[in-house]
């Protein structure tokens, strides 16, 4: 593989300047993806000062299997107000990953301002079910293994590779619901009983909420993005990687592209104070802070996390969105996100986020 | 600041057919992969990023296949990214590509676009029921054939323009070893007495189904100068959209597409598109939109595209040529179809488009749009790198 060009410090200043999200619901049948969608965008274009027709680029993440219907981002763009036309992309995956193609698009020169969104409307479909659509078309979706199967297959070899136990799963779902509670988007919050088993080692607590929701943030370049926002929150570094799909080819217990994209995004030059992780179950955070190197001084999804709200498509999003808004409160110096696709941890996200010293 | 110049070294498609039963999605997607490798003499190793697109998952009833075919392009412990922007969706997830060159995040990557339709079908993966909204109008054609017909009311373009697009790009396709369509015995008269589907569109004048790759290696200035052949280079390259349905909307010449086609020749330096651009790979899936989209292109003066194709600029000897490759009328794997148009540009300026090549081919555009003329995507590749 050959090296990323170039130093780092070459690249263009690229920052968080906007961030905001629904309350998240377990089901909002009572309105469209765009109406889900339009109170967000106005949120975040209003935070930064910004009308829809003032951004230099747009591009969305969603999925057309959450929506239960083809091309269903095409009606979401009725939120955005696109006329006269725009400079619109779309990622068929979680939002993180359409920032990350506004990030580079910013870093080309191309765009001094970005609108970026996400959505997903879990509760459209049995969502368990939808997700075993994603495995393999030919040899393992025709067995219809769920989600939450999958995991618990994970969860349970991080446990017989003693690198946790139950009890040790069920303080994280206590610790993230408790944080939650500090979380006015969050779906689940306070102390929750750990629950029965849904698949063992999993039990309810394990698990994520089925979630309703969306999330827009603003990204802006340099001097712009210091005039739009007192207190950009500067992405220092972003990389994603992707694993091989069959789950027998991987070990389950560690996730090697998530160590390749925080290396890529400079996560290791210094330590971070703050990490927001897109891990839907419990045990995915044991995998991802031993690739993270997250020791016990590193606040961990203040959010709540995904185990709080699941909104796919854009809970990844939202975990850069609520680390750049620890950056720009003042509560982290140097934050961490992390976002994830596909089953077990398939494909990781990773972004490094610092705000200017003061 | 200033962007890195993208060189395209490498392409590959397979054989567009009905139906490619003798391989799974992944293996027809390694096919064009490897195409492209080879073209660009790199191995997978040469490759820090994939970027892949493709039209509605539905189409093959796997959701966010791009998991699942990580593997398949050599993806694992690389960074990969899926586009999805409607039928512009070859194109964007190509411009996509393009930019992480252009910022300098990745020397070399490969993008890729497909659709294996024979895996559903793509008339149910568009059929289902949405609340509030109107249903499909009996298919593509049924939405566009009024906006045909706009055209021809507003422009008074003679019935028979719509024949000539077919009849000549079925024609090219005979010199295009990867088109799905190879009619070897089409006459003019055989398009003019097929059936009648979509009043005026005639079942010769609509693209076919097909099940298709096309892939491309993406490089920059020093991934160029090692290229064992010449490159294509990109001289501009835009998106834009406009709402599908909405009060005031030109289905004719949408206002999005104008646009997308003015930043790109503004980006390029061209100022007279008809003169300086010597070959054109249009999104064509319905004969009549070669005149329409000549005039909201501005090869041509409203109510003028259809007299440039009457007169035979846009064939393939003409001093315009449209769709050398026999374009989406020939082959459409719907995901693919925006990008197969610019590879096939790209093919024309580095000289590598075979029978159907445009002699001495400089500069060549590459034409996706997508959804209800809602999504457009161009570039526009030179043989000489840009000026920059």
């Amino acid at each position: 593989m050959s090296a990323t060009p170039g130093p780092a410090t070459e690249r263009r200043e690229v920052a968080v300047v906007a961030f905001a999200q629904s309350d998240h619901a377990r089901d909002t049948a009572e309105v469209s993806e765009a109406e889900l969608l339009l109170p967000v965008l106005q949120d975040a274009l209003g935070q930064a000062g910004l009308r829809a027709g003032e951004i230099d680029f747009t591009c969305s993440g969603s999925s057309d299997y959450l929506a239960g219907r083809a091309f269903s981002f095409t009606m979401a763009l009725d939120s955005v107000g696109a006329w006269p036309p725009i400079a619109e992309s779309h990622v068929e995956t979680d939002g993180a990953w359409a920032l990350y193609e506004a990030w580079v698009k910013l870093l080309t020169g191309a765009a001094e301002t970005a609108l970026v969104y996400a959505y997903g409307k879990s509760s459209s479909g049995a969502v368990r079910d939808v997700l075993t659509r994603q495995l393999d078309p030919y040899y393992l979706a025709p067995l219809w293994p769920d989600s939450v199967s999958l995991a618990a297959l994970q969860a349970q070899a991080l446990i017989d590779a003693g690198d946790t136990d139950e009890a040790a799963l069920a303080g994280i779902a206590a610790r993230a619901r408790t944080d939650a509670a500090e979380n006015p988007h969050a779906r689940h919050s306070g102390p929750v009983p750990p629950g029965d088993y849904v698949v063992r080692p999993l039990r309810t607590a394990d698990c994520p909420p089925v979630t309703d929701g969306a999330a827009a943030v603003v990204l802006a370049a340099g001097d712009t993005a210091r005039r739009l926002c007192d207190r950009p929150a500067w992405i220092r570094g972003m990389d994603h990687r992707i694993e091989a799909h069959a789950l027998g080819v991987r070990d389950l217990t560690d996730s090697p592209s998530t160590r390749l994209a925080a290396e890529r995004a400079g996560a290791f030059g210094q330590p971070v104070d703050t990490a927001e992780l897109h891990a839907p179950f419990t045990a995915q955070e044991v995998v991802l802070r031993k690739a993270l190197r997250l020791d016990d001084r590193v606040r961990i999804n203040p959010s709540g996390g995904a185990l709080a709200a699941n909104p796919m498509m854009a809970t990844g999003l939202i975990r850069i969105g609520e680390a750049a808004e620890a950056v720009r409160r003042g509560a982290s110096r140097r934050a961490l996100a992390h976002a994830t696709s596909g089953p077990c941890l398939q494909q990781n996200l990773v972004a490094v986020l610092e705000g200017d010293p003061r | 600041m200033s962007k890195e110049p993208v060189a395209v070294v490498g392409i590959g498609q397979t054989r567009h057919v009905a139906a490619r039963r003798d391989v799974s999605l992944a293996g027809l997607v390694r096919e064009a992969a490897r195409r492209a490798l080879d073209d660009a003499e790199l191995t997978w190793h040469a490759i820090d990023a994939v970027v892949i697109g493709k039209a509605p998952d539905f189409f093959e009833g796997v959701m966010m296949p791009e998991l699942y075919l990580a593997d398949a392009l050599g993806a694992a412990g690389k960074p990969m990214l899926r586009v999805h922007t409607a039928g512009s969706v070859g194109g964007s997830t190509a411009l996509v590509a393009a930019d992480l060159v252009a910022a300098r995040v990745h020397r070399t990557v490969l993008t890729l676009a497909f659709e294996k339709q024979s895996e559903s079908n793509a008339m149910w993966g568009l059929s289902l029921p949405v609340p509030f909204q109107q249903p499909l109008l009996a298919g593509a054609g049924g939405f566009f054939a009024p906006h045909v017909r706009a055209y021809m009311r507003r422009t008074g373009a003679p019935a028979t323009v719509g024949s000539l697009v077919a009849y000549k790009d079925r024609r090219n396709a005979l010199k295009n070893p990867y088109a799905h369509l190879h009619e070897h015995d089409i006459t003019l008269e055989k398009v003019q007495a097929s059936p009648m589907l979509w009043d005026p569109v005639r079942y010769s004048e609509t693209c076919p189904s097909s099940d298709g790759a096309c892939a491309m290696v993406l490089t920059d200035r020093a991934g160029a100068r090692r290229a064992p052949k010449p490159a294509a280079w990109m001289h501009g390259g835009a998106m834009r959209s406009e709402p599908t349905l909405f009060a005031g909307k030109d289905f004719v010449s949408p206002q999005a597409g104008k646009d997308c086609a003015a930043a790109v020749y503004r980006q390029a330096g061209i100022t007279d598109p008809r003169r300086e651009i010597d070959a054109v790979e249009m999104y064509v899936p319905f004969s009549w939109y070669e005149p329409m989209w000549l005039e909201n292109l501005g090869f041509a003066a409203p109510g003028e595209g259809w007299k440039l194709t009457e007169s035979g600029v846009t064939e393939l000897d003409g001093d315009l040529p449209v769709n050398p490759s026999g374009g989406v009328l020939s082959a459409n794997p719907i995901g693919a179809s925006g990008m197969i148009r610019f590879a096939e540009a790209a093919l024309q300026v580095r000289g590598q488009a075979g029978e159907h090549q445009v002699p001495g081919a400089r500069r060549a555009l590459g034409h996706a749009y997508g959804g209800g003329s809602q999504f457009f995507s161009m570039w526009l590749v030179g043989a000489e790198p840009p000026a920059t």
